[in-house]
C-alpha cells in the first residue's frame, strides 16, 4: 500500500507537532527565541516530511495510500485508521504548508506568552492533520473537537479587544453543529450493528431514505457551520477580526476547508440519496453565500472583515462545485480549497503585516501606500488578482472548473454564481484602490517600512504557488482524478432507486390533484 | 518557422518579467531597448510567419496540456491561420511603433520601467488572445488585456480620477467577461469541446440556421465583445480610460483591447452566420453605437475624449460589418483604424506633451506653425478617419457601407450620416487645435516645440500606413485600381481572410455601377462634414457658440454625454451599495446575530430563573418537594 513499506510516515507527520509541543513545554518560558526556533523547525520538518506524500503519490488509483490501521478500543470497534487519497492529499499539504507560514508570521507579532502560543499552534496542527487523515469516524470526531480548543485559546488569549465574545461565539457555534454530528455518528454506528466506526465498513451499511435524511442533516449542520455557509456564517467575521494574524491565516486556509472536506468524505458517499435530495437547498444557500458574501464585503470598513466576508463568497463556490456531482465540479472544488487557502491566507498575512506597522486595519486610515511600500503593494496586488480569479493565476482554474461543472449540471446555478466573479472584482479592486492608490495624505503612513526579509520569505512561496497552479494545474488535478472518479461512482451506484421523502410527497400531491381532476370531469 | 509562433506572445512576456522584476535597477536605455526589442522581434516573427504561411490549413501548435478534467480539455496551444496572422501583424506592428514613441513620451516619468513592463504585458495578453486555439486560452488574453488596461489607465494612481478610471475599465469589461465565460460554458455543454476550430466544424454539421442554442451562445459571446470593445451599453469605461498616459490610449484604441471583440466575432463567424438573430443584434448595436458615440464626439472639448468617442463610433462600424456578415470587412476596418487611430492619439499626445499637459482644445489653436510634423501627420489621420479618398479609411469604410447597403438601407443610411459626423468632429479637432489664432496661455506658448525624433518618426511611419493601408482592400468595383488583379486578388486582405471568414460575395455588373455611386455619395458627404467644420471653426468661429446657446439644453445634454454615467450610478451602483449595507447592518448584525445572541440570552434568562430556586433554605426545598409530591399523586389518581 505504501511506497515506504511499513514505515509509519503519516503517523510521524501527524504526531510530530505534538512532540514539538512537548519539547517546548520543557523549555524555560523566558527563552523566547529558542521556543520560536523549535516551533518553526518542527513545522518545517513536518512540511518536508509531507512532501513525499505528494511526490510519491500514486495518482493512478483511488485506493488509500500510506494507510495505517491498528485497533484502538477494539471492544467498541474503534480503530486508529488513517490514510491518504486524492481527496485529502492536497489538504494535508495545505495544512503543513500554512502552519509553517503561520508560525513564521507570529515571529514578531506575538511577544507575550510565546511558549503557550507556540504549544497551541503545534497542537492545532496535529488536530487539523488528524481531521483530514482520519478514516475512523470516532477518531475523526476526536480530532474535530480537539482542534477547537487551541483555536479557542488563540483567539481568546492573543486576540483583539472583543476576543472573548469572538472566541465564545466561535466555540459555541461550532459546538452546536458538532454535537448533532456526534449524535449522527453514534446513530450510524448503531445502525451498522455497533461493531465498527471504520468509514469504509460503514459505507456498506444499507440505510433507508428516512435514516439518510436525518443523518445527513446532523452531519450537514456541523459542516455548514464550519465552512461557514450562509446563514451560519456570523461567527466568522468576529473570529477573524479578533484572532491574531496567524489564527486568521489558519482559520481561513485550513479550518474552513474541513466542512467542505466533510461533505466530500462523509456526506456524499454515506448518504448519496439525501445529498441529491438536499442538493437544491444547499446549492441555493451556496449561491446566496457567494453573492451575499461579496456584497457585504464590498461595504466593510475593516480589511480583515472584508477578507472574512470574501471567504464566505469563495467557500460558496467550493460547496456549489461539490453538489454538481461531476468531475469538473468536485475537482474544481478541491483545487479551489487549496487556492482559497493560499490567496486568503496570504491576504490575512498581508493585512497582519500592515497592522503590525500601523496598528489599524481600517481602510480609511490608508491610501497611497504603494508609494512607500512598493514591494508590499506588488504582493498585495498579485494576491488580490488571484483572489478575483484572474486567468493565469490559481484562483481562475478552480473557479472556472466549478462553474463549468455546475453549468453542466444546472445552468441557472452557474449563471447566478458567475455574478460573484464580477462582484469579486468590485470589492477587491475598490479595497485595493483605497489602500494602495491615491495620495499619501495621512502623515502616519509616510514613514512606513517596506517588507523585511522574514516577511518576504513568508510571501514568496505563496506567490510562487499562485503562479504555478495557475499555469500548471495538472500535477494537482491529476492526483485527485482517480479518487474523485471513484467518489462519483460511489454516489451513483449506492443511490437507491426508491424515491425519497420529498419525491414521495411530490408524487402524492400530484396524484391528489390528478384524482381531483379526474373526479371533477 | 511557424513552430516558433509561441515566441510571438512570449517575447513581450519576457520583457515584462525582466522589466517588472529588475527594471528599476536597469538604466532607462536598457529598459526601453528590452521593451521595444521584444515587441519588435515579435513583429518580425509575425512578418516571417505571414510570408511562410502555406495555403492549406496549418495544425495547431500545442505547447502543453493546461487543464484536463474529465472531458474538459484546454491546451496551451496556438492557432495559425490568415486571421490570427493578420491580427498579430497589426498588434505587434502598431504596438512596436507605440513602444518607440513611449520612450520619448514617458522620458521623465518616475515609473518608467513599470510603464514598459505593463505595456509589454498588455501586448502579450493581446497576442495570446488572437493566437489562442481554444476559448479558455482566449479568455486568458481576454481578461489579461482587462488587467493591463486597469494597470495602465490607473498608471498615475495618485490621482483619484485615474485610479477610478482604471477600476471602472476592469469592472465594466468584467461584466462583459461574465457573458463571455458563460458563453464558453454553453459551448462546452453543447459541443463537448472548447477548441475553436472543432467547435466551428461541429456547428456547421450539427445545427440548422437559426438554432436557438447557437443564438444563445453567440449572444453571450457578444456580451463579452460589447464589454471589451466598448459598445452600448458597456462603453462607459472607454472615455474615462483617457486618464492613462496618451500612448496607452493609443495602444488600447488601436492595437490591443478594444479590437478584441471584433476579432472574436470574426473568429466565430461560423457560429454567427448560423444565427441570424444574433447577427441582427450585432448589427443594430454596432450601428446604434456608431451614431450615438459620434454625436457625443461632436461637442467634446477634451482632445482625447473626442478621439475616445470616435473610437467607440468606429468600433460600431466594425460590428456593423460583422452584423451584416462582412467579417473580413470588419477586420479590414480594424486594421486601417489601428493605423490612423494610433496616429491620432500619438499626435494628440505630441500636442499635449508640447503644451505641458493641456488637453482642452479651447486652449489650443494655431499650433501648425510650431509643430509641422505633428500637424501634417494628424491631418493625414483625420483625412483617413474621415473617409477621404485615397486615404486608408475610405476603402475600409466604403466596404462596410456597401455591404450594409446590400443588407439593409437603414443601416447604410445611419452609417453615412455617422460618416458625415465623423469628418465633422475630426476636422473640428484639427481646426481648433492647429488652425486659426493661438489661444494657448502665454507662458506655455513660449515652450511649445515640435516633439523629438523618437516621437515624430513613429508618427511618420503611421502616417504612411494611413495613406497606403487602404490599398490592401480595394473593392473590385473601384475604378482602375479594382481592375488590377494585383489589388483585387493578390494584395487583398479580404481575399486573404477568405479561408477563415468565408467566401466573398459575388459581384454582378449592375451592382458595380451602384457601388460606385454609393462610394461617390459617401465621399461627398464626408467632404460636406469637413466643409461645415471649416465654416464653423475657421470662417465663422462665433457660429458654434451661438448655435450652442440656441440649442441650450440639448447641447448640454449631449455635452454631458447624455448623463449615462449618472444614470448607471442611480440605477445600479448606489442601490447595490445601499442594499449591501442593509445586508450587513440589518440582516447580519440584527437578524442572524440577533437569533444567535438571543439563543444565548434565552439560556441566560433560564439560568437566572433556575438560580432563584436554589435559595439555600431548607424550608423552600421542603415546600417544593411537597408541591411536587402533591402534583404527582394528583396526577396518578
Amino acid at each position: 500500500m505504501s511506497p515506504y513499506g511499513s514505515f509509519p510516515l503519516l503517523s510521524i507527520i501527524l504526531f510530530l507537532p505534538l512532540v514539538g509541543a512537548l519539547v517546548i513545554l520543557l523549555i524555560n518560558k523566558k527563552w523566547v527565541k529558542q521556543i520560536r526556533v523549535v516551533a518553526l523547525v518542527t513545522s518545517l520538518v513536518v512540511f518536508a516530511l509531507s512532501l513525499p506524500l505528494f511526490f510519491n503519490f500514486d495518482s493512478s488509483t483511488h485506493e488509500l495510500q500510506w494507510v495505517e490501521k491498528k485497533p484502538w478500543i477494539p471492544q467498541y470497534g474503534i480503530s486508529y485508521f488513517i490514510g491518504i487519497d486524492g481527496i485529502n492529499l492536497l489538504l494535508v499539504l495545505l495544512t503543513t504548508f500554512t502552519s509553517v507560514l503561520a508560525i513564521l508570521s507570529s515571529w514578531k507579532a506575538i511577544t507575550e506568552r510565546v511558549k503557550e502560543y507556540m504549544i497551541l499552534m503545534l497542537l492545532l496542527e496535529t488536530g487539523m492533520l488528524g481531521v483530514f487523515v482520519s478514516l475512523d469516524l470516532f477518531l475523526f470526531y476526536i480530532f474535530w473537537e480537539v482542534m477547537l480548543i487551541p483555536m479557542y485559546f488563540l483567539i481568546g488569549v492573543w486576540g483583539g479587544p472583543r476576543r472573548i465574545y469572538a472566541a465564545v461565539k466561535f466555540f459555541l457555534y461550532t459546538m452546536a453543529g458538532s454535537v448533532l454530528m456526534l449524535v449522527g455518528i453514534l446513530w450510524l454506528y448503531h445502525i451498522g450493528g455497533g461493531t465498527t466506526f471504520n468509514l469504509f465498513e460503514l459505507l456498506k451499511v444499507p440505510l433507508t431514505g428516512h435514516q439518510q435524511l436525518w443523518l445527513f442533516l446532523g452531519f450537514f449542520l456541523a459542516f455548514a457551520i464550519k465552512i461557514p455557509m450562509f446563514p451560519f456564517h456570523t461567527w466568522l467575521p468576529d473570529a477573524h477580526v479578533e484572532a491574531p494574524t496567524a489564527g486568521s491565516v489558519i482559520l481561513a486556509a485550513v479550518l474552513l476547508k474541513m466542512g467542505v472536506y466533510g461533505f466530500l468524505r462523509f456526506c456524499l458517499p454515506l448518504f448519496p440519496d439525501a445529498s441529491i435530495e438536499f442538493m437544491p437547498i444547499i446549492s441555493v444557500l451556496a449561491i446566496i453565500g457567494i453573492i451575499y458574501g461579496a456584497l457585504v464585503s464590498m461595504v466593510q470598513p475593516d480589511l480583515k472583515r472584508l477578507v472574512a466576508f470574501s471567504s464566505v463568497s469563495h467557500l460558496g463556490f467550493c460547496v456549489l462545485g461539490i453538489f454538481a456531482f461531476n468531475m469538473l465540479g468536485i475537482q474544481g472544488s478541491i483545487l479551489q480549497m487549496v487556492n482559497h487557502g493560499l490567496s486568503t491566507g496570504a491576504l490575512f498575512l498581508l493585512v497582519g503585516m500592515i497592522y503590525e506597522r500601523r496598528h489599524t486595519r481600517m481602510i480609511a486610515d490608508f491610501g497611497g501606500l504603494s508609494k512607500v511600500l512598493p514591494l508590499f503593494a506588488t504582493f498585495f496586488g498579485i494576491v488580490t488578482l488571484s483572489s478575483i480569479g484572474l486567468p493565469g493565476l490559481n484562483g481562475f482554474v478552480g473557479e472556472f472548473l466549478i462553474l463549468v461543472g455546475s453549468f453542466l449540471f444546472r445552468p441557472l446555478y452557474a449563471i447566478l454564481a458567475a455574478t460573484g466573479i464580477v462582484l469579486a472584482a468590485v470589492y477587491m479592486l475598490w479595497m485595493f484602490q483605497r489602500v494602495m492608490y491615491g495620495e499619501l495624505d495621512k502623515p502616519e503612513n509616510r514613514a512606513l517600512k517596506d517588507l523585511s526579509v522574514r516577511e518576504i520569505t513568508t510571501m514568496v512561496p505563496i506567490i510562487a504557488l499562485i503562479f504555478f497552479i495557475g499555469v500548471f494545474p495538472r500535477p494537482f488535478l491529476r492526483r485527485m482524478e482517480a479518487s474523485v472518479q471513484h467518489l462519483i461512482l460511489q454516489v451513483e451506484t449506492k443511490r437507491s432507486q426508491e424515491p425519497l421523502y420529498v419525491e414521495k410527497m411530490k408524487e402524492r400531491i400530484k396524484e391528489f390533484f390528478h384524482n381531483n381532476e379526474t373526479s371533477t370531469d | 518557422m511557424l513552430d516558433y509562433i509561441w515566441l510571438v506572445p512570449f517575447l513581450p512576456l519576457f520583457g515584462f518579467v525582466i522589466n517588472g522584476l529588475v527594471g528599476t535597477r536597469l538604466p532607462r536605455r536598457v529598459v526601453g531597448i528590452i521593451a521595444c526589442g521584444t515587441v519588435g522581434l515579435a513583429f518580425l516573427i509575425s512578418l516571417t510567419a505571414f510570408f511562410v504561411l502555406p495555403d492549406q490549413p496549418v495544425p495547431d501548435k500545442v505547447l502543453y496540456s493546461w487543464i484536463k478534467v474529465g472531458d474538459f480539455k484546454a491546451d496551451f496551444a496556438f492557432q495559425v491561420d490568415p486571421l490570427s496572422i493578420i491580427m498579430i501583424l497589426i498588434v505587434s506592428g502598431v504596438a512596436f511603433v507605440i513602444h518607440i514613441y513611449s520612450i520619448g513620451y514617458m522620458h521623465d516619468d518616475p515609473g518608467y520601467s513599470r510603464y514598459f513592463a505593463y505595456l509589454n504585458l498588455f501586448v502579450c495578453a493581446m497576442l495570446l488572445l488572437v493566437l489562442a486555439n481554444n476559448f479558455l486560452m482566449m479568455y486568458i488574453g481576454w481578461e489579461g488585456v482587462g488587467l493591463c488596461s486597469y494597470l495602465l489607465i490607473g498608471f498615475w494612481y495618485e490621482r483619484k480620477s485615474a485610479a477610478d478610471a482604471g477600476k471602472k475599465a476592469f469592472i465594466v469589461t468584467r461584466i462583459g467577461d461574465f457573458g463571455f465565460a458563460l458563453g464558453i460554458m454553453l459551448i462546452f455543454k453543447t459541443f463537448g469541446t472548447i477548441d475553436i476550430s472543432e467547435v466551428m466544424h461541429l456547428a456547421q454539421g450539427r445545427f440548422e440556421v437559426g438554432a436557438p442554442i447557437l443564438t444563445a451562445i453567440t449572444l453571450l459571446l457578444f456580451l463579452g465583445a460589447v464589454g471589451k470593445s466598448a459598445q452600448i451599453p458597456l462603453y462607459v469605461w472607454l472615455p474615462d480610460a483617457m486618464e492613462g498616459p496618451t500612448p496607452v490610449s493609443a495602444l488600447i484604441h488601436a492595437a490591443t483591447m478594444v479590437t478584441a471583440g471584433v476579432y472574436m466575432i470574426a473568429r466565430c463567424n461560423v457560429l454567427y452566420s448560423l444565427s441570424p438573430t444574433s447577427l441582427m443584434v450585432v448589427a443594430i448595436i454596432g450601428c446604434a453605437t456608431a451614431i450615438y458615440a459620434a454625436s457625443i464626439g461632436l461637442v467634446q472639448n477634451d482632445i482625447k475624449r473626442v478621439l475616445a468617442y470616435s473610437t467607440i463610433s468606429q468600433l460600431g462600424y466594425m460590428f456593423m460589418a460583422c452584423g451584416v456578415g462582412a467579417f473580413a470587412a470588419g477586420i479590414f476596418h480594424l486594421m486601417t483604424h489601428a493605423f490612423f487611430k494610433a496616429l491620432l492619439f500619438m499626435g494628440a499626445g505630441s500636442v499635449i506633451h508640447a503644451l505641458a499637459g493641456e488637453m482642452d482644445i479651447r486652449h489650443m489653436g494655431g499650433l501648425k506653425r510650431y509643430m509641422p510634423t505633428t500637424y501634417k501627420t494628424f491631418l493625414i489621420a483625420a483625412l483617413a478617419i474621415g473617409g477621404i479618398f485615397p486615404f486608408a479609411g475610405f476603402f475600409s469604410k466604403d466596404e462596410i457601407l456597401w455591404r450594409a447597403f446590400e443588407q439593409n438601407y437603414i443601416l447604410w443610411a445611419i452609417g453615412v450620416i455617422t460618416a458625415a459626423m465623423t469628418s465633422f468632429y475630426i476636422f473640428r479637432l484639427v481646426f481648433k487645435t492647429f488652425a486659426g489664432e493661438s489661444r494657448v496661455e502665454k507662458e506655455k506658448l513660449v515652450h511649445v516645440h515640435e516633439s523629438p525624433r523618437v516621437m515624430t518618426v513613429p508618427l511618420v511611419i503611421l502616417g504612411v500606413m494611413s495613406v497606403i493601408g487602404g490599398l490592401a482592400g480595394v473593392a473590385k468595383a473601384f475604378p482602375l485600381l479594382g481592375m488590377s488583379r494585383f489589388f483585387s486578388e493578390k494584395l487583398n486582405i479580404l481575399r486573404f481572410l477568405e479561408p477563415v471568414t468565408g467566401g466573398h460575395h459575388a459581384e454582378g455588373g449592375q451592382a458595380v455601377g451602384l457601388e460606385r455611386w454609393l462610394m461617390l455619395a459617401s465621399l461627398l458627404i464626408a467632404l460636406l462634414g469637413i466643409y461645415i467644420a471649416y465654416q464653423f471653426y475657421v470662417r465663422n468661429p462665433q457660429l458654434p457658440k451661438r448655435l450652442a446657446r440656441r440649442l441650450g439644453r440639448a447641447y448640454n445634454f449631449v455635452l454631458n454625454k447624455y448623463k449615462v454615467d449618472e444614470l448607471y450610478d442611480f440605477l445600479f451602483v448606489n442601490p447595490a451599495k445601499r442594499f449591501s449595507v442593509f445586508l450587513w447592518r440589518i440582516w447580519d448584525d440584527r437578524i442572524i446575530d440577533g437569533i444567535v445572541n438571543g439563543t444565548a440570552g434565552f439560556f441566560k434568562v433560564c439560568g437566572h430563573i433556575g438560580r432563584r430556586v436554589q435559595t439555600g433554605y431548607v424550608q423552600t426545598y421542603i415546600l417544593l418537594i411537597i408541591i411536587g409530591a402533591v402534583i404527582i399523586i394528583w396526577y396518578c389518581l
